[in-house]
């Protein structure tokens, strides 16, 4: 094609048209989709950052004034920055390392697998709300079968949901609990390492640590990686059931207009997702909800650029 | 136990090798027990939320404020209230309006795409592939406020589910990714081959790729599927106005609400938004771990 147009026989060019055409047929739905619910929000979210504007007056522009509101005044910014940082780090980890234990665990049962598999799995399906409705249960403090066992081995009986320095423990939990789709995809994993290199190593005197530090982990790696990123990605997002389980723990639910104390207690279960929430659909503060949003957006795409280089695998096409 | 006889051929006595396949056989037997103490360690972890919730569904009111873990007399009545709470059965139309269209408007809006990425050579295809990837990994609220100014003022279309069910007419970028996933799997000589048959590209994706990618394209449906009737910000959003189109999972929380310390109630409540999806695992069990693996392992 580089050879000039002249050399291109007008058959050829008119296949090429014809693949084109095609080519965009197939991708018409997307590329509607993309325009509309991609690039117009976040060039409109872009623009909106620096009026001001309450959904019914006009807007009018307003400077920097949104940026400076809530980095520097808006009294949760920092604390839900924190937040969503402890959840990356804790309960990511947390679940990978519980997700690969689990995963290893399935593959050396003998007995009993099926049963297994779908007792460790199930937990996964429970919807998101639900899920925190059970655990908002099962661990609230008064009359909870999780504080009552506690109480009858003499254990500590924590506040969990009602307590700020116990209430993500809690979420961690109950994230833990659902474990499944790591489960799943360690255990495919873990069923791909050749069986040779685990006899190779026994041959060599191996123990169980040594087989797994020189054998199984070297060749899970990159999924124990991929596991971290889409892990630090989902609990970028992580917003239902800190929301859920703050205004289950508080008593105060109900409709849109509601107030409660945002990520109660203490403002402890409050993540980045829930500002935009709280400025734009609580205060009606378009211009501060969409700085928000963009804090939310450019840390994704940090996050999301790591993967995309880490795994070059996700861009491999066979043809 | 063969195994260990035979990789040491050496000169014992019958009756040491007997004694060291009994240790053999001990080790293992006392691994097995091991493995699966904790194994039932881990089930009780996983199953007892479930079996609490339940019992609790089943107790009186009274009991119910109590700490008690077993139902003295079981209540099944709590689920008929349940049911007949007002709104309730039009959280299940609504869910099922929004789960079961807003799937079948995805597929059919993202198989062409993925089979285009998947399949076709033009330029900007990566381009094309890193601007999915990227929408997958954009968190909801990022374009939310835009978008909710769209549908309220141009539109008038908030305080229903359309603003959630009518973008999915234009491709879901998860979709997209994991189905074109598949298809590479699917070798292009079976396209290619179509294509000398005279077949046009739709026919070809119709008839000869979609009966290959139908486990693919049944993962897809079953995730949308999922994600629609746990999806929680966006009936927040677009819903929470008009009581009328709520979904299971934004009314489950208000149901708390308006039965304050029932935990009985709300439990029961509970159950039945999660059982239809159990279920619904039960019956698409092997389609659905295909589905999970494919996000993870191939690529």
């Amino acid at each position: 094609m580089a050879v000039g147009s002249t050399a291109v026989p007008a058959a050829l060019k008119r296949k090429h048209r014809r693949e084109t055409a095609r080519t965009l047929a197939f991708l018409s739905p997307w590329l509607i989709g993309f325009g509309f619910f991609f690039a117009y929000p976040l060039i409109s979210t872009v623009y909106f950052s620096f009026m001001r504007y309450d959904g019914f007056t006009a807007p009018t522009f307003n400077g920097l004034k949104n940026w400076d509101y809530v980095f520097n005044h808006y009294p949760f910014f920092w604390q839900g920055l924190r937040n969503t940082l402890w959840l990356v780090v804790v309960m990511v980890a947390l679940r990978v390392a519980f997700g690969l234990g689990i995963g290893l665990l399935i593959t050396k049962l003998k007995t009993g697998v099926g049963f297994f598999r779908t007792a460790f799995y199930l937990p996964y399906l429970a919807p998101p709300v639900a899920a925190t409705m059970a655990f908002a249960f099962l661990l609230n403090p008064g009359t909870g079968p999780v504080n009552h066992l506690l109480g009858d081995l003499g254990l500590p009986q924590p506040g969990w949901f009602t307590d700020p320095s116990w209430s993500k423990p809690a979420l961690t939990m109950l994230a833990m609990w659902g474990i499944g789709d790591l489960m799943v995809i360690f255990m495919a994993a873990l069923l791909d390492v050749p069986k040779e290199q685990y006899e190779a190593a026994e041959l060599d005197g191996a123990g169980p640590w040594q087989k797994f530090r020189y054998v199984t982990y070297p060749n899970i790696s990159p999924i124990v990686m991929f596991a971290v990123v889409t892990g630090v990605i989902q609990t970028m997002q992580y917003y239902t059931q800190a929301i859920v389980a703050g205004k289950v723990a508080s008593g105060v639910i109900g409709g849109s207009g509601q107030q409660f104390e945002p990520g109660y207690p203490h403002g402890s279960t409050w993540t980045l997702p829930q500002m935009v929430y709280n400025l734009g659909f609580q205060r009606f503060d378009t211009g501060s909800a969409c700085v928000a949003a963009l804090v939310l957006f450019a840390i994704s795409m940090a996050v999301t650029s790591l993967l995309l280089r880490r795994r070059s695998g996700f861009l491999s096409s066979e043809d | 136990m063969t195994v260990t006889t035979m990789t040491r051929p050496t000169t014992a006595s019958p009756s040491t090798t007997t004694a060291a396949a009994g240790a053999a056989r001990r080790r293992a037997v006392l691994h097995w027990v091991a493995v699966h103490s904790v194994a039932v360690a881990a089930a009780l972890f996983f199953l007892l939320p479930f079996v609490f919730v339940f019992l609790t569904s089943v107790m009186s009111d009274r009991q119910a404020l109590t700490g008690d873990l077993w139902p003295h007399q079981w209540q099944w009545g709590n689920y008929l209230k349940v049911w007949q709470t007002p709104g309730f059965l039009g959280w299940w139309r609504n869910t099922l309006l929004y789960a079961g269209l807003g799937t079948l408007l995805t597929i059919v809006s993202s198989l062409p795409v993925a089979y285009a990425l998947a399949k076709f050579r033009f330029r900007g295809r990566n381009l094309a592939l890193m601007a999915v990837i990227s929408m997958m990994m954009l968190p909801p609220q990022v374009t939310v406020i835009p978008m909710y100014l769209f549908w309220a003022k141009q539109l008038h279309l908030t305080g229903s589910l359309w603003p959630l069910i009518i973008p999915m007419a234009f491709g879901d970028a998860f979709s997209i990714f994991l189905l074109r996933q598949f298809l590479l799997t699917i070798p292009k000589e079976y396209v290619e081959a179509a294509r000398i048959d005279g077949c046009g590209e739709l026919r070809t994706l119709l008839r000869v790729i979609l009966p290959m990618a139908r486990p693919a394209v049944a993962a897809v449906a079953l995730f949308q599927f999922f994600y629609c009737w746990n999806d929680y910000f966006g009936p927040q959003i677009y819903a929470s106005e008009n009581e009328g189109a709520w979904t299971l999972s934004y009314g489950l929380e208000s149901f708390k609400g308006a039965h304050h310390t029932d935990w009985n109630l709300t439990m029961a409540a509970t159950l039945l938004v999660m059982a239809p999806v159990i279920v619904l695992f039960f019956f698409a069990q092997k389609a659905f771990i295909e589905g999970v693996t494919l996000t993870g392992v191939k690529g």
